[in-house]
């Protein structure tokens, strides 16, 4: 996994809520095996109409707006497992995702790719949200380490939450696979030492 | 000494450790996997050269991708017949238990693992499919998973995870003729919105789910993921003991009796607290439908679309091609699909045959009747309900999750509504530009026959 510290970029407005998994991949992009490609499908039935033609208002083809912070409205990533919505996400070249309020299982998918997910306060989404929309210049600055969001050249900052667990494996690339793997002899031992009636192994 | 939570009795009976200042490492006793999240968990693990760590509790089954008819032909769509090929390939290499297309337990993952007797209380069980969650009406700790965690769990068994908030709803009372457990869990969904079980478990108590049958119970748990919550789960009980009495690879003679008596142990103590509850009167809900594109956005069948000015509620309406405040009745309906894991078991498809016996579905409707699984097909022939849904002029397929997410050929026509008793009604779920409605397979089936949404509460008696 890919390590995070600081980023210093241009935001991409999207203020609709309840964003579901679905709009963010559609399931029929979900037949292959690999996790390759899945950028150019982001959001693909807002993104591109019937033909395949671009849609012009969405803000994707907006050339107003780029950068590698998506700023979304309330529930982010609701709906479906699918990880191939923060693939999605990753690959079309964003680092972080600011909402008020992201879904479970898309948070985990998210930090699990190296994606930040930032939730902030109401107020801060909707500051953010307005003056990003007004000015595309405008530059947010995230510090993982000191666990801020700011927006640069103005006074609007926000602290945000992140499991401390998570944030190191974030900072450093590290991924759970080798530390769960790190304990098997505990998970052995557990497995031996459970009781028979709470064992399903039959 | 604290009392606890059904909930803290399944889930501390699997941590296996702490992280200091971190996640706990929870155990996963059972571990579902189908053609669409697995392969690249499969592709990680072999990259890194670590071998899957305990096969037997894995079992796997195609059910995304599947067509739903034809099944014993070659698949048409190449990437789908790639991925399903892909399945078979990485079973057989890890030594992983496979209920292919063709084989007598095929079907939808959430339908089949319960019906085989896989699927126990006090267990902690996992899939890469958000509907997990459905398996916690037996007092499961069960939840849906990303494909990075799949490959966690391919490698140990384990997932590392916070202790999730404690969520209780209860709903207690009489509930009215027609009103089914799909409208139950559409109507509190309505009621505490998509994103109110957030980073919580929630469990669902009194007497209307006691009274439910585990099929009914799996409804209400399926929906869990739909107002945010990872899982939901309800008490075991007698039902739940009887449901699993005989099932293929339940315990059986003297082990089940050992567990029964550990399962009677599991229910919440009185006295436990929630950090997070909420309390409904049956005598309130009533048959519900969908309006809009997220679960939420359910209303009583006989009541109107509300009133809103928010900009991501009008985008929906738009979507849906309905006004604030208007009724939804008489409004015609084109495609009626019965299926999906939340509405496609035995129960489901009696009580669609019963109101459907005797009549016809109208000419402008396509109405597809899809079985969970192989089990559920062969009952519903056995049951003679094939008959009933032949004569009323309804297709019956094959068991898959078809027409839900559309993965496979069955979707909407851009711009046509389909009632669904599915469990999302997403701008797009059931193909590019469908409109989904979302009701319980009685109110499908009754509007399969007039072929409009109609008030059901006057078409019964």
């Amino acid at each position: 996994m890919e390590k995070f510290t600081t980023l210093q970029s241009k935001a991409v407005p999207l203020p609709m809520e309840n964003i579901d998994t679905d709009q963010i991949i559609p399931a029929r992009f979900l037949k292959v095996t690999n996790k390759i490609g899945f950028g150019n499908n982001l959001f693909r039935d807002w993104r591109f109409d019937d033909v395949d033609k671009p849609t012009a208002s969405f803000v994707l083809n907006d050339d107003t707006y780029s950068g590698k912070i998506l700023v979304a409205g309330d529930n982010f990533g609701c709906g479906s497992s699918r990880e191939h919505a923060a693939w999605a996400l990753a690959d079309y070249g964003f680092k972080v995702i600011v909402s008020s309020y992201f879904a479970d299982i898309f948070k985990g998918n998210a930090l699990n790719n190296g994606l930040l997910p930032i939730q902030v306060s109401p107020e801060f989404l909707k500051e953010v949200l307005g003056l990003v929309t007004k000015r595309p210049e405008t530059k947010i600055i995230v510090d993982l380490e000191n666990q801020t969001i700011q927006v640069d050249g103005i006074d609007l900052k926000e602290s945000f939450e992140i499991d401390p667990y998570k944030k190191l494996c974030m900072i450093n690339g590290y991924d759970d696979i080798d530390f769960l793997v790190s304990n098997k002899d505990k998970i052995e031992a557990f497995e031996v030492n459970r009781s028979k009636k709470e064992s399903i192994v039959i | 000494m604290e009392k606890k939570t059904l909930f803290d009795k399944v889930w501390d009976s699997h941590v296996v450790s702490e992280v200091p200042n971190g996640p706990q490492i929870l155990y996963i006793d059972k571990h579902l996997i189908h053609e669409v999240t697995s392969p690249q968990a499969f592709a990680e693990l072999e990259e890194r050269n670590i071998p899957v760590f305990r096969p037997n509790q894995i079992v796997a089954t195609a059910d995304h991708n599947v067509p739903t008819k034809d099944q014993h032909l070659p698949i048409k769509d190449l990437l789908s017949k790639n991925q399903l090929e892909q399945l078979t390939k990485n079973c057989e290499k890890n030594n992983i238990t496979l209920y292919d297309l063709g084989h007598q337990y095929q079907g939808i993952v959430h339908v089949i693992a319960p019906e085989l007797g896989i699927t126990l209380p006090g267990m902690t069980m996992v899939c890469g499919d958000s509907h997990t969650s459905t398996h916690g009406a037996f007092g499961t700790i069960a939840f849906g998973i990303g494909t990075s965690q799949v490959a966690q769990v391919f490698a140990s068994q384990c997932l590392l995870l916070n202790k999730p908030k404690s969520l209780r709803v209860n709903v207690n009372g009489k509930l009215a003729k027609g009103v089914t457990p799909k409208d139950v869990i559409l109507y509190i969904i309505s009621q505490i919105g998509t994103n109110s079980g957030t980073g919580y478990f929630c469990e669902y108590a009194g007497n209307v789910f006691q009274e439910m049958s585990m099929e009914g119970r799996m409804t209400v748990c399926n929906m869990s993921i739909e107002m945010g919550a990872r899982g939901g789960m309800i008490a075991p009980d007698e039902v739940t003991f009887e449901y699993i009495k005989g099932r293929t690879f339940a315990p059986k003679g003297e082990d089940l009796e050992e567990r029964i008596a550990y399962w009677k142990t599991l229910p919440t103590e009185e006295g436990a607290t929630f950090d997070k509850e909420y309390a409904f009167n049956a005598e309130d809900i009533a048959p519900m439908i969908t309006y809009g594109t997220n679960p939420g956005m359910g209303i009583k069948i006989n009541g109107t679309i509300p009133v809103n000015e928010d900009e991501s509620f009008l985008k929906a309406l738009d979507y849906m091609g309905f006004q604030k405040g208007e009724s939804l009745v008489n409004k015609p309906i084109n495609y009626v699909f019965i299926g999906s894991c939340t509405n496609s078991r035995i129960e489901d498809f009696r009580i669609a045959a019963q109101y459907i016996n005797g009549k016809q579905k109208a000419s402008n409707v396509n109405a597809l009747i899809v079985p969970g699984s192989q089990q559920v097909a062969k009952q519903i022939q056995e049951e003679g309900l094939t008959a009933i849904f032949e004569k009323a002029g309804f297709e019956i397929r094959q068991p898959g999750c078809s027409a839900c997410l559309a993965m496979n050929d069955d979707k909407i026509p851009a711009g046509e509504y389909c009632v669904s008793t599915s469990n999302r009604n997403f701008e797009g779920r059931q193909g590019q530009g469908s409109r989904t409605l979302l009701s319980s397979p009685l109110v499908a089936a009754a509007i399969a026959v007039e072929g409009k949404i109609i008030d059901i509460t006057q078409y019964l008696n």
